[in-house]
């Protein structure tokens, strides 16, 4: 891990990998659409609401894996003073608060069918909701410090201490009896959802992840740019 | 322990000699409390369903109003960089500052939240339970109030950050503390929410100093 921290490395290998995820994030979107939208039944109880799902849980998915990467980029900023690390975790935060928005707007239309109601205050839903919050927090404190050195090392810290809501988030459909349903997909015997629609599902997860990492690195490549161009700057 | 007296002492007087700052948390705690009655209904019955939850977002609300001069009048005046450069461990320093924070602040919403509840018509057998739920949240969110503000210390903006930051993290305090409430009012066993809330503490406890004075090491360096 340490060899890819240096920025100039880092970028001899993010570069080419750039086309590759885009288009593999656009294509594998556009298929899981396909199948979510035509090539997948819908379902006994829920009707044709249930594709909401195809959206709704990747988005959720990302929503916690941008925070937990964000989460270990920011601890291994504060252990090794990377400075990619915390470019990542910059990088993640605003893809992650975006993902949580989706899942959290998905999930109150898929709601207001299913439920009878936009929103309910239970564990799952309240707590994603504190992840967003985690993030604009975050987001927040990072720039709002005059000396960017040290919005990142304490919006570090931040995102540490948040991460105690991650596993909370993750475990809250077990833990507390909840509207929402527990989960289907990551559980140790078979998944409990028929492959025809585990297979629009998964490409959607696997096009989100590709699109974040696509992200990710373009938000990287920006941020170092940007750094170039002030030290250019400051000694012309 | 000369030290954590000395320190103890130093803020204390700190604060007393300030005055308005500990007496200004306390008004608005009252303030907001008396907003929800004007506001939602003056029903006694409504009120005395919601007095648990409007006497706990009050004090948290009013506890967040504190926290912004907790490190910054050190940081100003430069006596934070002695505290952290000194011999003694900056964790305990920084445990000692929450006790009297907790002191000035979380005590008297304490001990002004019953005559509030009694005012909003609470039932009488959730005076014991408010008192103690208070006892054992209230220096939680010191605590973790003292994170924010170590956090934010130096920043645009430090007093709606730490808000923004501390309130979401808040929220369990909030849910086991009307929640031994709740149950003791509608006769269920309420010592399970007040143990949540112990163990809170505990961990908050051992674990927020650590955090505050890694951020505060950060600051000065």
């Amino acid at each position: 891990m340490h060899r890819f921290a240096n920025p100039a490395r880092f970028m001899r290998i993010a570069e080419p990998i750039l086309p590759w995820t885009s288009v593999g994030a656009l294509a594998a979107i556009l298929l899981a659409l396909y199948f979510g939208i035509f090539d997948s039944p819908a379902d006994y109880q829920q009707g044709e609401t249930v594709r909401i799902m195809y959206v709704h849980v990747p988005a959720a998915w990302m929503a916690l894996f941008a925070y937990t990467l964000m989460a270990l980029a920011s601890g291994s900023f504060l252990i090794w003073k990377h400075p990619l690390a915390d470019l990542s975790a910059q990088a993640a935060a605003p893809i992650g608060a975006g993902f949580t928005a989706i899942a959290l707007v998905t999930g109150a239309l898929w709601g207001q069918p299913m439920w009878g109601t936009w929103w309910v205050w239970d564990a799952r839903l309240t707590s994603v909701l504190i992840l967003f919050f985690l993030y604009l927090g975050y987001m927040a404190l990072v720039n709002g410090f005059d000396d960017p050195e040290r919005g990142s090392r304490m919006g570090a810290i931040l995102a540490l201490v948040g991460f105690i809501n991650v596993p909370i988030i993750k475990f809250s459909v077990d833990w507390w009896n909840t509207l929402h349903q527990p989960a289907s997909i990551s559980r140790l015997d078979a998944p409990a959802i028929d492959t025809s629609m585990l297979i629009p599902l998964l490409l959607m997860a696997i096009g989100f992840k590709l699109f974040f990492i696509s992200i990710l690195i373009l938000r990287i490549k920006i941020q170092l740019l940007k750094k170039r161009i002030r030290s250019i700057q400051l000694t012309h | 322990m000369d030290t954590v007296m000395a320190i103890i002492r130093r803020d204390l007087s700190l604060v007393m000699r300030q005055g308005s700052d500990a007496f200004v948390v306390l008004i608005f705690f009252i303030v907001t409390v008396t907003l929800f009655p004007l506001g939602v209904s003056p029903d006694p019955l409504i009120l005395q369903n919601l007095a648990s939850g409007i006497v706990w977002v009050g004090a948290l609300l009013a506890a967040m109003l504190s926290l912004d001069r907790l490190f910054q009048t050190d940081y100003d005046d430069g006596s934070l960089e002695l505290l952290v450069l000194s011999p003694y461990p900056l964790e305990i320093v920084v445990l000692c500052k929450c006790f009297v924070h907790w002191l000035t602040t979380g005590l008297p919403i304490m001990v002004i939240s019953p005559v509030l509840a009694l005012m909003l018509n609470i039932k009488t057998g959730a005076f014991l339970y408010l008192i103690t739920s208070m006892a054992l949240g209230t220096p939680i969110i010191s605590l973790l109030g003292a994170v924010g503000a170590a956090l934010v210390l130096g920043s645009r903006r430090s007093g709606v950050l730490i808000a923004l930051l501390i309130i979401p993290l808040t929220i369990p305090i909030l849910l086991f503390g009307v929640g031994a409430i709740q149950a003791a009012t509608e006769g269920y066993n309420a010592s399970s929410p007040l143990m949540f809330l112990g163990a809170l503490l505990l961990f908050s406890i051992a674990l927020c100093p650590w955090v505050i004075a890694s951020s505060l090491r950060q600051v000065v360096s």
